[in-house]
């Protein structure tokens, strides 16, 4: 009993707490974030296939997550005018369809990895989005593809107006995707993939095709953005071009090195970080990408291992018991980085005011007080506040980085 | 019965000529060793043999078939497996990940994403007893990268003869940069291992030649100039004067 609540336990919490949070945060807005979420640690976890285990920079990836969204709305309207297939499978149809795709995409591009790889699925993206206005009959031109999810036949006795049903269908494919691309990473596929990625050469001669282990593991990935692609037209019921371009490319490549992509779950918490800003920080400031590439940057620079790096980085301290040592001294960073921040974020704000506002002399507000952008006070206080940060940030990290050899030491003392 | 068989093979990279016409038969279960001076092309010999590169000219047997411009992986899966003189192993994964990967295709899971690695209870059970044989079985769970020098020498060799399917070992230079204790540890360890197969060796330490081949082929300026016996290339003139001479007193 004991040993199958450790082996499953975190399953079972995972389900639980899908189960929940939409009756804890239960309005449109936040149910509507949970299922973008959603398909996100889908589509960064299937894109984490082929980066972070088969070794392969793609920045095409979206082109299966559009063909399958494309493919699963078209099924939408098939439903609709009566093929008896419920609704709820109509995701799987999208990834059949990708792993079609990504079996002939997959082959064409993976004879090499590293440059080679990355420079075809830029091409492969680019190919697929200039079809797709070429080819109105499947992508529908400008205006794209749309259905009517409230369809007759469904399994779950869902009608699938309301948003939270369509979370729930979200939530039940998330596990199911999850899991299968957990046990994929324990198949010896899986290993192989592994293998290939740190040394082709050497898997030659261990009986490998490094095309196939690369081929395999491509189109593996392909069927999960397939899935993602058919809940995404589940969910917002039209899909454009726009799908298959660069820019949810981009997107995902970014929700998983920000995650990173050296550990299983890395991708899962980048793509809530990265949903959860796409969609509050929008709301808040028009330089909301501003602060997302800041982030994106400041992650390659200083935390190549995403914050699944951070996390596990601090694992053998917190096993050690020696965390409040260190903790001690990240309060001690904080409020200088805080300080920074605030400085920086003044000076985007009335720097972003004075250019993009439509009226730049109109009194602009920023946390809750209002003042004129052309204010020498808002300017002095911005680089004083940036100035004094700095001094304190650059003191700061001396104790930082004094806890840690201290915590270290302690470690191998210990051991 | 003859285990590798080289018919004429040449080798030329743009106008230069690196194997020029070499012809070698090796019959099973021998272990056999191949010494000449640096540039002679004893790597690019083993690079031909594996299929790592193309043959010009000439053709290559393994256990009496052709296996000229066959990829690598094929010609592995054939029998003929091999180290490579600079390290050459999965330095992100474990020790343990590293043999078991090794195991995979000889044991027919190949290219498999529907069996659950741990489960395999043979494949688990081999890599262990390989572990044990080549001496990492305490260093099972670390990155190979962590391994001393010395120890990821003996990991590739575990990797180079993993498969129960090997037959022909090829070896390029197993000790190059290991100290005398570890050298001799090293040829134990390749000698227990090779039992029943067919070794090619490409060495410099030539006590370790001397003491672990049944047949030593001389290669000099792409050519094999001697194959023969231990005792015979030690005194063949010829060997003496092209390569020998200053290393052996």
């Amino acid at each position: 009993m004991k040993r199958y609540l450790k082996q499953y336990g975190i399953w079972l919490a995972a389900a639980v707490a899908c189960t929940i949070l939409p009756l804890v945060f239960n309005s449109g807005f936040a149910i509507s974030m949970l299922s973008q979420m959603g398909i996100a640690i889908i589509f960064a976890l299937s894109y984490n296939m082929l980066l972070g285990h088969g070794g392969m920079l793609s920045f095409g990836h979206a082109v299966f997550y559009g063909l399958g969204g494309f493919l699963a709305m078209h099924a939408i309207n098939w439903v609709g005018d009566g093929l008896p297939l419920p609704l709820e499978i109509l995701p799987l149809l999208g990834g059949l369809f990708a792993v079609v795709c990504g079996l002939i995409f997959g082959w064409l591009s993976t004879d090499r990895a590293g440059t080679t790889f990355a420079l075809i699925s830029l091409g492969i993206g680019e190919l697929i989005a200039a079809s797709a206005l070429m080819l109105p009959g499947f992508f529908g031109g400008e205006e794209g593809v749309s259905a009517n999810r409230m369809v007759e036949t469904t399994l779950t006795g869902f009608k699938f107006g309301r948003g939270i049903e369509v979370y729930y269908l979200i939530a039940a494919w998330m596990l199911i995707c999850v899991a299968l691309m957990y046990l994929l990473t324990k198949t010896p596929l899986g290993r192989v993939a592994n293998a290939v990625r740190d040394n082709p050469e050497r898997a030659a001669f261990i009986g490998y095709n490094a095309r196939v282990v690369r081929t395999m593991q491509y189109t593996l990935s392909a069927f999960f953005a397939g899935i993602a692609g058919g809940l995404f037209a589940i969910t917002y019921e039209i899909i454009t071009a726009e799908t298959v371009g660069a820019i949810p490319s981009g997107n995902v490549l970014m929700m998983t090195y920000i995650g990173g992509v050296g550990h299983f779950f890395g991708p899962i918490m980048g793509a809530v970080l990265v949903t959860m800003m796409q969609i509050s920080l929008a709301g808040i400031t028009h330089a909301w990408l501003l602060y997302f590439g800041l982030l994106f940057v400041g992650m390659i620079l200083w935390a190549p291992n995403g914050l699944a790096g951070i996390i596990m980085m601090h694992e053998p301290v917190w096993k050690a018991g020696l965390m409040s040592r260190l903790l001690r001294a990240y309060g001690v960073i904080a409020i200088p980085t805080l300080v920074l921040f605030i400085g920086v974020m003044i000076l985007i704000e009335i720097n972003y005011h004075l250019s993009l506002s439509v009226n730049p002399d109109e009194p602009m507000s920023l946390f809750g007080m209002t003042f004129h952008a052309q204010s020498p006070v808002a300017w002095i206080l911005s680089i004083v506040l940036i100035a004094v940060g700095f001094f304190f940030f650059r003191k700061a990290q001396q104790v930082v980085r004094d806890s840690w050899n201290e915590v270290t030491q302690l470690m191998k003392g210990g051991a | 019965m003859t285990a590798l068989k080289l018919v004429d093979v040449h080798k030329s990279f743009g106008t230069s000529k690196i194997i020029n016409g070499v012809s070698l038969e090796i019959p099973k279960g021998e272990r056999h060793a191949i010494i000449g001076p640096n540039g002679a092309g004893k790597s690019t010999l083993f690079n031909l043999i594996s299929g790592f590169y193309e043959v010009s000219r000439g053709y290559i047997e393994l256990n009496g078939r052709g296996i000229t411009g066959r990829p690598p992986h094929r010609i592995n899966r054939r029998g003929l497996s091999r180290s490579f003189q600079v390290t050459n192993i999965f330095p992100k994964m474990t020790v343990f990940e590293n043999i078991r990967c090794a195991l995979f295709w000889p044991m027919g899971y190949r290219y498999s994403f529907w069996h659950m690695c741990d489960r395999l209870k043979n494949v688990n059970r081999k890599a262990e007893e390989i572990l044990e044989t080549i001496n990492l079985a305490d260093r099972r769970d670390i990155p190979a990268a962590m391994l001393a020098y010395a120890e990821q020498r003996e990991l590739e060799i575990g990797i180079t003869i993993a498969g129960d399917n090997t037959e022909v070992v090829l070896l390029d230079e197993p000790t190059a940069g290991m100290s005398l204790s570890e050298t001799k540890r090293a040829v134990e360890l390749i000698r227990s291992m090779t039992e029943g197969k067919t070794l090619i060796v490409v060495e410099h330490d030539m006590s370790v030649v001397f003491d672990l081949a049944d047949r030593i082929s001389v290669l000099v300026y792409g050519e094999i100039v001697a194959t023969d016996s231990p005792e015979n290339i030690r005194q063949n003139a010829e060997v003496q004067e092209a390569y020998l001479g200053k290393e052996i007193a």
